[in-house]
């Protein structure tokens, strides 16, 4: 581990560098957008979580008892009635998959941010030396924990709250009336004429407007969490010397106290405003045909 | 800070995990949370009705005792007026029965005593002979007197 850890504590772009790398195959991504890369780390890390939350709601849920709750479902039921709660008062004319979605995003987000309150050399570490122990070379082994730090992960959720947006527009709203409003709002006329003068700037404005949804989920998500990863990276620096190790502790305690906060709060901003999107594409307007 | 294929993975992974969670979270925890919360309003109603039940049956209970409180007064009085009764009918029998006693003892006695006179008045007449006949020293002939002996026994 020291081997490993040594000579990059020595030179601390190349240290943070190496824990910004993805496990990827098809080796490093060329452009903003290249689809012949996969993030090995990234996938399996969030598919695992994603394994360990189905795993315990499968456990919840095959043995789920209404008068003697034990205390594991007690913990799970409190979180449904809280993602419950929020999806009747937000979106009161819900069908049955905004729950499931709403509860899907908060659990399975924390669970990913969570991964951010790991020491950031663990594991980093135990996948080295693994694949030291194979005869790799640790040094160029890559993993990266924290999925949401990665705008695969964050994107993904967010490009399939937008497919989301758009089912939940037509099914309200028929895809002739999905279309019209993107001429007729925001700015409404009476008249035709004033219909049409406005057309061009209504589409203009709910483009960006939708495309707006999407990316801010993404970015937002993505954002915070990278830079409290990178916080986290810059304290481990810290352990340059043993008398820096105190402020080390200190700071990275510190951190990831508050880090808690942002690790759910993010987790139920991002909740929260998909089931806001999904309400909001779920209303038909005046004079649309009302599903 | 690049999008790469991981993005439809991680796509994938969201949808199953969705799918998932409705299936075997979402809705038996909802379905129980529901199964409960009618539990536990069915349970209070039937508190409620068992009071208002409790309640009633009190009352009821209340009303048969009050009920058989009149009543057992009402025998009572009238098991003590019959009783004066029986008292006052035996009173009267007995009295009757008295009277009755009297009468005849009365009737007996004076029976008797007419007997007695009857009696007396008949020997009388032997012995107003018989001390007559020794004061004179002689048979008297009770024939030849009848007369006088009738007058001395009907003074007696």
């Amino acid at each position: 581990m020291s081997d490993a850890n040594a000579p990059a504590i020595s030179n601390p772009v190349e240290y943070i560098q190496h824990h910004l790398t993805n496990w990827s195959l098809g080796g490093k991504p060329e452009s903003i957008a290249d689809f012949g890369v996969f993030h090995l780390d990234v996938f399996l890390v969030s598919a695992l979580l994603a394994g360990l939350f189905a795993y315990v709601a499968y456990r919840v849920g095959k043995n789920i008892d209404p008068d003697n709750p034990g205390p594991v479902q007690n913990a799970i039921e409190m979180v449904v009635e809280f993602v419950n709660q929020q999806v009747r008062d937000i979106f009161p004319g819900a069908d049955k998959m905004v729950g499931p979605i709403a509860i899907t995003i908060f659990v399975w987000v924390i669970l990913m941010n969570a991964m951010d309150l790991l020491p950031v050399d663990l594991i980093p570490s135990l996948v080295g030396g693994i694949v030291g122990m194979f005869g790799g070379d640790p040094h160029h082994t890559y993993f990266k924990v924290v999925p949401t730090t990665n705008l695969d992960t964050t994107f993904g959720l967010a490009f399939s709250v937008f497919l989301l947006i758009i089912y939940y527009n037509i099914k309200s709203k028929g895809v002739s009336g999905y279309l019209m409003s993107f001429f007729l709002h925001p700015f409404e006329a009476k008249g035709t004429v004033g219909k049409v003068i406005l057309a061009p700037f209504n589409l203009f404005m709910t483009v960006i407007e939708e495309i707006a949804k999407p990316v801010s989920l993404g970015l937002r998500l993505f954002g915070n969490m990278f830079a409290g990863e990178l916080l986290f990276l810059l304290i481990a620096l810290l352990a340059f010397s043993v008398w820096a190790m105190p402020v080390q502790v200190v700071l990275g305690s510190a951190w990831a106290i508050f880090h808690i906060l942002v690790i759910t709060l993010q987790a139920f901003v991002f909740m929260l405003l998909t089931i806001v999107y999904l309400s909001l594409a779920s209303q038909s307007h005046g004079h649309d045909e009302h599903h | 800070m690049n999008v790469t294929a991981t993005l439809i993975g991680q796509m994938i992974v969201f949808t199953i995990l969705i799918w998932f969670i409705r299936q075997y979270l979402w809705e038996p925890v909802l379905n129980a949370m529901e199964a409960r919360r009618k539990r536990i309003a069915d349970g209070l109603a039937a508190a409620e009705q068992g009071k208002h039940e409790e309640e009633l049956a009190r009352q009821k209970a209340l009303d048969e005792l009050k009920k058989a409180k009149n009543e057992a007064g009402d025998i009572v009085a009238r098991a003590q007026k019959r009783a004066a009764e029986i008292v006052e009918e035996a009173k009267n029998a007995a009295r009757d029965e008295a009277a009755r006693v009297k009468v005849a003892a009365d009737a007996e006695l004076e029976q008797e005593s007419v007997r007695a006179r009857e009696a007396l008045r008949s020997q009388v007449a032997g012995l107003a002979v018989a001390g007559a006949s020794q004061i004179l020293g002689r048979e008297i002939d009770a024939k030849a007197h009848a007369k006088a002996l009738e007058e001395l026994a009907a003074q007696i």
